[in-house]
């Protein structure tokens, strides 16, 4: 379908799908195989120009918006989204710096992330919190003119691979939620290290690795926006972020169908290719209509998001539930479609199904997406009362 | 332009739009119209069969020397490591064939000091003449010297054809040369003649990977260069008894050069110049890295060597001196054995002047069958191991 | 450094087909791309002007359209661009073609290098390079596989030979041309695509260049192209068919016929 893209958005997506066609494509089954995290894509990647495509030009960035950034990530999602993530997630380590940062913050790391020259990670996630933020036990103690960190982050994207983290942290565990802050934290900090690389059943060319802070000094200058608003950073942070998650199932939703309609055309039985069954063509038939349902609520509120609104949580958690729930449901009937090989590594969509069930657990489970969904209605309801 | 359409004679038979080599004809109002892709070849003007398309103004001749003043065959003798390359010894073969078809004389031009054993060789190589340079910077290759040593020799002696091999010493300086002196040179040639009319010498050479034949003439100017392809033309068995003059030439004045050569490293996968191999056994994507190793077993049993397509270079399995293609290397054997190929255009470039080709490859429509003399459709995994057995069962008796 | 290259656009290889009753080559519906090995050429000039500082130009000699791969080159890194396009220039042949790029490049200015793809992949010459540093007056480096230092205007390159490769010293300024495996060229940029889209491609005629008219386009060209031909057919294949044991027993004894084994 045609989304009238402008032109630069036609080159954005070109570009990524020129890239994904190319260097990705020959090498994904190689990369999940290896569990080999996709540097040298990753430099194509900032080569093209492609980090820096939400980031305003003052700081070296494209100038564009979280639709930009979509395009690009959908692009590549529809070949592998093990790379993908690893791309994505930079801008999950970015966006905290963007949004809360101050001017000498933002001059000082978002150039270097928009050149793709280093990479970013969010360590928000640990052992005891995920969805429940209150539960977060790593600490940050201010000490003269620095902050002292300790504890220990789980299932940090990038992790290890990423050179900028922003990390959230209790100051003030006595006051829960609004007890926490955000830092910056560089790589190579002492008493800053990461844990062994998890072994996944799925993107598994991305790096997930622990984030282990002890008595990590940070200067009080890596403190984002104020302290005690660290949860605060993380919601508008997974507020803007979530459209990617829907971007990447979106792509690999598409993929997918991709990939079955060509084996279909192709596959014959009783002496006839398989797509000309209509228990093919109808599975097809809703493979392509549900992907193609989730691309435009996902384009649509990555478009509201570029505008600027001031409350996105329930649009955002939409796009991310919806889609995600489709590339799970796509996935798995790709699968079916191609049957005995679909099942084989030696055909993509083994991996594609694989893959799709991380996009319904991160970024907050699709039961949270839920909720957010939930307790939005119940505000809105609330308001028109008044 | 010097090419029109007369479009009241043109009957919009779209004959010259199918021909063109060049995809630069196009139909509008039912007429020809050649459009900018054209590059004067003149094939639709053969085709035309209602004579509506004319080379209207016959290009300028570039005022022509006097063309009777140039005589003889010379063949450029390459040494490597003062060994004389094999190309150089086929094309005193074929430039024998030449000279006696025009009645000239046929010479060697031979580079680098010390090489008088190998000067007498081209006599007996078919040579009535060799040109000695002497000079130490001709030991090995410099562009600008070798090209400075040629050219001096050209204007001095005059020779109506000047023919090198298509090595990588003879294509890098040799279009200096006819540049410099002012004349055409054809590149890669496959086949050599002399047309029976003026007596130009018929260069004809692939285009495109090989799809496209050209036969390319000098008329005009002289010499007719052309760099030759390794392992086309056929060399003479030497002869003791063959006599010639070896003329020693000192360049004009001490060559010099702006390129300095440091050092000269042999590389393990270059140890046999698949250019000049006689039986190959090359693979393709089909074979897997595993498949390689069977390959290498076969080519040694044959005595030959291991080619490999792009697709097998870029996956690592083979390294880069054993590609063949368009953007490996050129090559000529007696056999080509094509294991698990298909026959992208780009490789076909490669293989074309190879006296047999055998495919094997399980699609019976993979194109590589096309140009196979022998095609066994079937999986490179039964076929080559069974063949390999059977090898050595014929060794072993 | 002041580095040119010069590409040249050419229809894509991975597109011919060649039509299985004719055995000619299908060309319509061909798109035409930067000829792959220049592709090479203007990485390893952007990667030298990355490291040394400078500019990259490009320079193509060919109808108008051939605009499209000066685009390609921007939107790799080039910075400047120039097109030679003149009717006067058709039917040139590498002479000519030397001859023509040649007078474009001098009008570029002092240049400290200038680096050509090994061959364009439509004529398969190699012969332009080499003759565009003969016009220049420049000295050349065939086959260039790798630049191994540049310093005190002196260059230091790998060359590929048949049996290996050499360490060759050049002086600049000067000409070479690369090979595949000299680098592996990047994708576009987004920048530079952009810069590309709005980029204004102002052709060169051969009076602007100041080309004398016996010295171009097919008047200029010493070589005639007399004829051109579908090599023809390989006749008598042969099919060997049967089981892959049967299949190799009667390979086998084929080459023990030819006397190969």
């Amino acid at each position: 379908m045609d989304y009238f893209l402008t032109d630069t958005q036609a080159e954005i997506r070109n570009l990524a799908r020129q890239i994904a066609h190319e260097k990705v494509k020959p090498v994904r089954a190689e990369l999940d195989e290896k569990e080999e995290f996709p540097w040298e894509i990753m430099k194509v990647l900032a080569q093209a120009d492609l980090f820096g495509l939400y980031i305003p030009e003052e700081y070296g960035g494209f100038g564009g918006g979280a639709f930009e950034n979509c395009l690009a990530v959908e692009e590549l999602s529809r070949v592998c989204i093990g790379v993908s993530v690893s791309f994505a997630a930079s801008g999950l380590g970015a966006y905290p710096i963007l949004l809360f940062g101050n001017e000498e913050q933002k001059k000082k790391y978002l150039p270097q992330i928009a050149s793709g020259q280093r990479l970013a990670a969010f360590g928000l996630t640990e052992a005891g919190a995920g969805s429940d933020a209150g539960g977060t036990r790593t600490t940050a103690v201010l000490d003269g003119n620095e902050y002292v960190i300790n504890g220990t982050k789980q299932w940090i994207t990038n992790g290890g691979e990423a050179e900028i983290y922003t990390v959230i942290a209790m100051t003030n565990p006595a006051k829960g939620s609004r007890g926490a802050s955000a830092f910056i934290v560089e790589k190579g900090t002492p008493g800053f290290s990461f844990g062994k690389k998890e072994k996944k059943m799925g993107i598994r060319s991305s790096a997930t690795r622990e984030l282990v802070f002890e008595n990590c000094r940070v200067p009080r200058e890596n403190l984002l926006s104020k302290d005690g608003m660290g949860f605060l950073v993380a919601m508008k942070t997974l507020d803007k972020s979530r459209p990617g998650i829907g971007a990447q199932a979106v792509g690999l939703a598409q993929g997918a169908i991709d990939e079955c309609v060509e084996y279909a055309r192709e596959r014959r039985q009783f002496e006839q290719p398989i797509i000309s069954f209509q228990a093919i063509q109808h599975m097809l038939a809703d493979m392509c209509t549900q992907t193609e349902a989730a691309r435009a609520l996902v384009y649509a509120v990555a478009k509201f998001i570029d505008s600027d609104p001031k409350d996105v949580s329930k649009a955002s958690a939409m796009a991310k539930l919806f889609a995600s729930d489709v590339a799970m449901k796509v996935t798995v009937d790709a699968v079916q479609i191609m049957g005995g090989y679909g099942y084989m590594r030696e055909y993509p969509v083994e991996k594609m199904m694989r893959d799709a069930k991380i996009l319904q657990i991160y970024e907050g489970t699709n039961q949270i997406q839920r909720n957010v969904i939930g307790a939005a209605l119940i505000k809105e309801a609330a308001g028109k009362k008044k | 332009m010097p090419i029109i359409v007369k479009v009241d004679i043109c009957v919009g038979c779209e004959a010259c739009v199918n021909e063109c080599p060049f995809g630069a004809i196009e139909m509008k109002d039912e007429k020809a119209v050649i459009g900018d892709k054209c590059t004067l070849c003149g094939t639709c003007v053969d085709t035309c069969p209602s004579f509506a398309i004319e080379m209207t103004d016959e290009p300028k001749a570039v005022p022509a020397a006097d063309l009777s003043a140039y005589k003889g065959v010379w063949v450029f003798a390459e040494q490597r490591n003062k060994k004389i390359v094999p190309v150089a010894r086929e094309l005193i073969g074929e430039g024998r064939r030449l000279a006696d078809l025009l009645g000239e004389e046929l010479s060697a031009v031979l580079f680098g000091n010390g090489m008088d054993a190998e000067a007498r060789s081209l006599i007996e190589a078919g040579a009535d003449r060799v040109y000695q340079v002497e000079d130490g910077l001709l030991n090995e290759f410099h562009e600008d010297a070798y090209a400075d040593a040629l050219s001096q020799l050209i204007k001095k002696y005059k020779p109506e054809i000047v023919l090198a091999g298509a090595t990588s010493i003879g294509r890098a300086f040799v279009p200096i040369v006819a540049t410099r002196v002012r004349t055409g040179l054809t590149a890669d040639c496959t086949a050599l003649d002399i047309d029976r009319e003026n007596k130009n010498l018929l260069q004809t050479r692939p285009a495109f990977g090989g799809n496209i034949m050209a036969t390319i003439a000098c008329p005009n100017n002289r010499p007719q260069m052309a760099t030759v392809r390794p392992g086309v033309m056929k060399s003479l068995l030497p002869d003791a008894a063959r006599t010639g003059g070896i003329i020693k030439e000192a360049p004009a004045s001490p060559l010099t050069s702006r390129t300095k050569l440091l050092e000269t490293i042999e590389e393990a996968g270059h140890k046999i110049n698949i250019s000049e191999a006689e039986i190959i056994v090359s693979g393709g994507r089909g074979m897997g890295e595993k498949g390689f190793e069977l390959l290498k077993e076969i080519a040694d049993m044959l005595g030959g060597v291991v080619g490999a397509t792009r697709a097998a270079v870029d996956s690592g399995w083979m390294p880069y001196p054993h590609q063949i293609g368009q953007t490996g290397r050129t090559v000529s054997p007696r056999l080509y054995i094509a294991c698990g190929i298909s026959g992208a255009i780009q490789h076909l470039a490669g293989i074309q002047s190879s006296d047999m080709i055998i495919a094997i490859n399980k699609d019976p429509d993979a194109p590589i069958f096309n140009v196979a003399d022998i095609g066994i459709v079937g999986d490179v995994f039964e076929v080559l191991p069974a063949f390999a057995r059977k090898l050595k069962e014929m060794k072993g008796r | 450094m002041n580095i040119a290259v010069c590409v040249k656009q050419v229809p894509d290889a991975s597109e011919v087909k060649i039509d299985k009753a004719t055995g000619t080559m299908v060309r319509e519906g061909v798109p035409a791309v930067l000829n792959p090995f220049d592709a090479y050429a203007v990485e390893e000039a952007v990667r030298l002007k990355e490291k040394h500082g400078g500019k990259v130009s490009a320079v193509t000699m060919g109808p108008p359209q051939a605009g499209e791969v000066l685009k390609h080159v921007v939107a790799m890194g080039a910075d400047d661009v120039m097109l030679i396009s003149d009717r006067a220039f058709a039917g040139a042949d590498t002479w000519a073609t030397s001859y023509t790029l040649g007078l474009g490049l001098k009008k570029l200015g002092p240049l400290d290098l200038v680096i050509c793809g090994k061959q364009a992949i439509d004529g398969d010459t190699a012969q332009v390079g080499p003759g565009v540093a003969e016009n220049l007056g420049l000295p050349f480096v065939a086959y260039v596989r790798r630049i191994v230092d540049v310093s005190g205007g002196k260059m230091r390159v790998e060359r590929l030979i048949e049996d290996g490769y050499e360490v060759v010293e050049v002086s600049l300024p000067a000409v070479i041309t690369v090979v595949k495996e000299i680098n592996a060229p990047r994708m576009p940029s987004l920048k530079g695509k952009m810069k590309a889209k709005s980029l204004e491609i102002k052709p060169l005629s051969a009076q602007d260049i100041g080309a004398e008219a016996e010295k171009i386009g097919l008047a200029g060209s010493p070589t005639k192209v007399m004829k051109v031909f579908s090599p023809p057919p390989k006749g008598n294949r042969e099919k060997i068919d049967g089981a892959p044991e049967e299949q190799a027993a009667r390979l086998a004894e084929k080459l023990k016929a030819l006397k190969i084994i």
